[in-house]
């Protein structure tokens, strides 16, 4: 499936259908992050269950240094 | 002590974390300032990169109030949209309202600054907003029930220090809220004056990030703002015109 994440189209594998997934798949489980679909801020007790679709438009965001 | 919102600091600094040479220095820039609130931007993730250094994930964050800004919003409801991000992290419940209304000056957009203030109150946020020195607008966001004014000193970043005193004077004296001075700091004296002329606190970040030795410069703003509280508190002479001298006029003849 094709998403749309940080702007760009991203082929992901069958294997990833979910939030919790899609982390892992970047490695990025571990990090601070922040994660939209589609407009929608998805609460991190629903990685797990939280599934993505094909022309998903994933936003993953995190802390960066700012004044 | 300042007190925003429900929570107390004993430092009246707030650093921000951009533009810092390297993690190491930043850590102990962050040290050496004493600063209890440190300001973050929210970003896309480069995903592709996961083992990039992130500064949030070196520091113990149970030790700091993080303040997210919600830096690159033009409009209200950007702004609110970055604020809920950062909400998300479950790390931070305030917020820095920055909604820029001029690409060249970085001046804050008065209207949807005002706007955005509205619905994150709404939303339960902890709300400072970055406003200009403008005692009107730092008048209506109170009405608001915003928790802090923070209007510049000067445009961010540009290190000319507070270019209209009279103006933040005139801020200090009607809030109700603590005003803390943010943007445009360039050395310790600017600081020092921000706090002597009756600011609740500072925030600044390029003058340290960007200075030859942000570690030292971290700690010369500890001093300059703690200094400048406590001259504020002491109530600094009125300036006079002439001369008066310090030694006593009796007892003079052994000179004449």
């Amino acid at each position: 499936m094709y998403c749309i994440i940080n702007g760009e189209t991203i082929h992901l594998p069958a294997h990833v259908r979910t939030v919790a997934q899609l982390l892992h798949h970047f490695h990025i489980h571990k990090k601070i992050a922040i994660v939209e679909i589609n407009m929608h801020i998805v609460p991190k007790e629903d990685y797990e269950h939280t599934a993505i679709a094909d022309g998903d438009r994933i936003e993953i965001v995190h802390f960066v240094g700012g004044g | 002590m300042l007190q925003i919102g429900p929570y107390t600091f004993h430092s009246r600094l707030l650093l921000g974390t951009g533009k810092f040479p390297n993690i190491d220095i930043q850590k102990e820039a962050v040290e050496a300032s004493g600063a209890q609130i440190l300001t973050f931007a929210v970003r896309r993730m480069n995903i592709f990169a996961p083992d990039q250094p992130n500064f949030l994930e070196k520091i113990d964050v149970t030790k700091y109030k993080l303040l997210p800004n919600t830096a690159g919003a033009k409009t209200a409801e950007e702004a609110v949209r970055i604020a809920r991000l950062a909400k998300a992290s479950g790390l931070c419940d305030m917020v820095k309202v920055e909604v820029i209304g001029c690409d060249q000056t970085l001046l804050p957009d008065p209207v949807e600054t005002l706007k955005a203030t509205e619905m994150l109150l709404e939303e339960g946020f902890i709300v400072l907003p970055y406003t200009s020195d403008d005692v009107v607008l730092a008048k209506r966001l109170q009405q608001l029930g915003c928790h802090a004014i923070m209007p510049g000193a000067s445009p961010i970043g540009s290190g000319q220090g507070i270019i209209n005193p009279l103006n933040i004077q005139f801020i200090i004296e009607q809030a109700t809220v603590p005003v803390i001075i943010d943007a445009g700091i360039g050395g310790p004296a600017d600081a020092a004056l921000a706090m002597e002329l009756g600011a609740d606190g500072v925030l600044l970040n390029t003058a340290v990030a960007s200075a030859k030795d942000p570690v030292k410069m971290a700690k010369a703003m500890k001093l300059a703002i703690e200094a400048g509280r406590l001259g504020y508190e002491a109530g600094r002479i009125p300036k006079k015109r002439y001369a008066i001298a310090s030694s006593p006029i009796e007892g003079m003849s052994v000179v004449s």
